[in-house]
């Protein structure tokens, strides 16, 4: 319905004569509902366009009534729920939905969401020209203008610095020592992540290009002038293993270190007491570890994290461990006993050991079987006729 | 480590000693070689290839069989890995380990007026009770017993190819193939023997053929050889006449009864009649005649044997211990007996059995070299000898 009334309009708009360019269809008319489409109209094209259209588009006002909407939305739920519509934040909002629209499908990103448009919505574009036709911006015609000034700008700031080297040569003034730009632990955006900032696309060699401009703007001595344009491109890294949990060092009645720690794959379930000034004995559930992991490839798994650490004689491990198969309980128990080891260690060697992948839990389970298939993946036997 | 540099360092001053020519100088090298001489030539072996003459400080080391002997002690006796390490080591090489040396302590002190004592050597799995069987047997040969070794009582209980009905009793099964090896075996082990025993019953296997009483022991076993159909009477007949004669006043010789295995007499079998009914171990003839062998109503030698839950049918992995394997009437059979529990290597006999393979250049891998490598060893393997030789052994 939407394309043959597009379909019309635009008909209407070419008998009229207009500039031929992209023409803003206005939306009024239309059905409430349904968004625009900036689409060039021409009949020849009319069937290829729907395809080439390209992600649906949405106007400035069809953006602000979404937000309206949203906030009207947000106090009539703070109501039902008994709460204060002025202190309503995005988590209650979120605890809210869960409870009114409970899902029990499995795919996360597949839940009931209420949020406010502009992270629903992905960021688009406002026009770029003005009522006459005329762009706004000098770069328009490139094609990629918020890219090309970018560049520019940063070239101008090169340029800068080196006039201003320069001038403190023909002064005298010149120092060999040069205040370092303090980067910290950060890394440059991504190609992505410099997408959505510029709201615009880019080819790879494009950011391979603005990353090479960077280095030499970062390469010049007295650039922590620009330190400031410069941080707003990059993105700290946190060390990932501040986050990590590392369970208790306790002491048991003779005075020996001890510690705990549970793991998980699959849908085993391990728990670990690495107890120190041991000579390396194992016990499982109890029981002899030989007739319990009687497989060399177990053994080895659990082998892996002490062998690592290079403190394979000095410890004794009591662990317990339930459901699963042989190799999820070696991988339960693996975790564990790195998780259980990390008390023990020095400072570095948390990084080394997730770096390692040790400490990361596997999340991989069973995958759902689909109906009309045989299994997960595995189809029926497909004839051909 | 050190121990491995001791063994360096001191084969260095051996060669020193031999390069040196000056006669001089070399009565002083050969006197100062002799003195070296006691000290073993390296930590985890020892020169003392007999038995009888091992003791405590042996523990851990690899004493050598002679070749000659395991010709004829083990013709089947040796399981089939060490067979294997055998031939790829050129050597047979087997460590002194605790529980051997307890029953072979025994042995020297028992009486042998009295009734015949049964050891029992019980362990985990692939802790060594076989090769501490061979080590007692081989013990006993080279004090000139009669040896009468039966490496594995499974084979008689199970994949058995010909069951033929038993002419001496119509109720019991005979295994004429299982019998026959038997008594091939036990005449390569017993050669010397067999033309000093005579027989002190008259024996008749069919209307024409019968052995004459003071007949050699030597011609009964070539009759059951020879003629297969009689061979598990002829097997039945040798136990008797050795049972009777053992501890007689006038013969000359102790027997030896070494059982692999000996929960296998009194378990079930998968041996099926023609009506696929299962046959119970009882009417079995050789079973039959093993198990009146196993009573300690005779003197004059000694039962030495294992539980093993490795062949063992219808058994849990789990189960290790005497009772449990011997079920209760075997137990109550083989009671009383002298239990004697055979452990995973100590750390000394690990490090021994370390050293034995770096010697023989067995572990190529370069960590193993180092104590890292080591350790991952004796992790994976928890010290368990038979683990630690599938670890090390090739893909």
């Amino acid at each position: 319905m939407a394309a043959c009334s597009v379909r019309t309009v635009g008909a209407l708009l070419w008998k009229c004569k207009n500039n031929g360019s992209t023409v803003n269809i206005v939306t009024s008319q239309l059905s409430r509902k349904v968004p625009s489409r900036h689409i060039c109209m021409s009949s020849a094209l009319h069937r290829k366009n729907l395809a080439a259209a390209g992600p649906q588009k949405f106007t400035a006002e069809f953006i602000d009534k979404q937000v309206e909407e949203f906030n009207i939305g947000k106090r009539h739920l703070a109501n039902m729920m008994g709460e204060d519509p002025e202190n309503f934040t995005q988590e209650d909002i979120d605890r809210s939905i869960a409870y009114l629209f409970p899902s029990g499908l499995f795919q996360k990103k597949a839940h009931p969401i209420m949020k406010h448009p502009d992270e629903i919505f992905p960021k688009q574009r406002a026009v770029q020209w003005a009522a006459d036709g005329r762009p706004f911006h000098f770069l328009f015609y490139t094609g990629k203008h918020s890219y090309y000034s970018l560049m520019h700008e940063t070239y101008a700031k090169i340029l800068n610095l080196e006039k201003r080297q320069d001038r403190l040569r023909a002064k005298g003034l010149l120092t060999q020592e040069v205040k370092k730009i303090s980067l910290g632990a950060s890394r440059w955006l991504t190609k992505e992540e410099l997408e959505t900032l510029l709201v615009e696309t880019m080819t790879a060699h494009n950011y391979n290009r603005f990353i090479q401009l960077m280095e030499r703007l970062l390469s010049m001595p007295h650039c922590s002038v620009e330190q400031e344009f410069v941080s707003r491109y990059r993105r700290q890294v946190e060390a990932q293993s501040r986050k990590q949990m590392v369970p208790q060092l306790e002491q048991d009645d003779r005075g020996v270190a001890f510690s705990t720690a549970e793991g998980r794959r699959k849908t085993s379930v391990s728990s670990v007491i690495l107890r120190d000034c041991g000579s390396g004995r194992v016990t499982v559930n109890g029981g002899d570890y030989m007739q319990h992991f009687s497989v060399l490839q177990d053994r080895e798994q659990l082998m892996f994290p002490l062998q690592f650490v290079g403190m394979l004689g000095r410890f004794d491990l009591e662990c317990t461990v339930s459901g699963g198969g042989r190799s999820s309980q070696a991988g339960a128990l693996r975790l564990a006993i790195s998780r259980a080891l990390l008390c023990f260690l020095p400072e570095g060697d948390m990084e080394t050991m997730r770096q390692a992948g040790l400490l990361t839990p596997d999340p991989r389970l069973t995958e759902r079987k689909k109906p009309g298939q045989e299994g997960a993946r595995k189809k029926f036997t497909w004839k051909k006729r | 480590m050190a121990l491995h540099r001791l063994s360096f360092r001191l084969r260095q001053t051996v060669t020193h000693v031999r390069t040196l020519h000056t006669t001089k100088c070399r009565q002083q090298q050969e006197s100062l070689a002799a003195e070296s001489e006691p000290e073993p030539f390296s930590i985890f072996r020892t020169r003392e290839n007999d038995p009888a003459i091992q003791s405590e400080k042996n523990i851990g080391q690899y004493y050598t069989l002679p070749s000659a002997h395991i010709r004829t002690v083990f013709p089947h006796g040796l399981p089939w890995r060490y067979q294997q390490q055998m031939k790829t080591f050129s050597e047979a090489c087997m460590m002194v380990r605790q529980p051997a040396l307890e029953v072979m302590s025994y042995l020297k002190k028992t009486d042998y007026s009295k009734p015949v004592m049964r050891y029992v050597l019980y362990g985990g799995r692939g802790s060594g009770k076989t090769l501490s069987l061979c080590h007692t047997v081989h013990y006993c040969y080279t004090q000139g017993w009669l040896v009468l070794h039966l490496p594995d009582a499974f084979r008689w209980v199970k994949n058995c190819k010909e069951l033929l009905p038993s002419s001496f009793n119509t109720s019991r099964f005979d295994q004429p193939l299982q019998a026959t090896e038997w008594l091939r075996n036990f005449k390569i082990t017993n050669e010397p023997f067999l033309s000093k025993i005579k027989t002190k019953q008259r024996y008749v296997w069919t209307k024409r053929e019968f052995t004459e009483e003071g007949s050699l022991l030597g011609q009964l076993v070539d009759q059951g050889i020879s003629r297969v159909k009689s061979s598990s009477d002829v097997v039945g007949a040798v136990m008797k006449e050795l049972k009777l004669q053992s501890g007689q006043p006038e013969s000359n010789f102790r027997l030896a009864v070494a059982v692999d295995g000996v929960n296998a007499l009194w378990g079930r079998s998968t041996i099926k009649k023609e009506d696929k009914s299962t046959v119970d171990p009882d009417e079995l003839t050789l079973v039959h005649n093993m198990r009146k062998l196993m009573k300690n109503d005779w003197t004059g030698g000694a039962i030495i044997t294992t539980v093993a839950q490795n062949g063992s049918l219808y058994m849990s992995k789990s189960a290790y211990l005497p009772q449990e394997l011997l079920g209760e009437k075997g137990f109550d059979y083989m009671d009383p007996f002298i239990p004697v529990s055979v452990a995973n290597y100590s750390e000394k006999e690990f490090e021994s059995c370390y050293l034995y393979y770096m010697d023989r250049q067995w572990l190529q891998h370069p960590q193993c070299r180092t104590e890292e490598g080591k350790k991952e060893l004796v992790f994976l393997s928890n010290r368990n000898p038979k683990v630690m030789e599938r670890i090390c052994s090739s893909l």
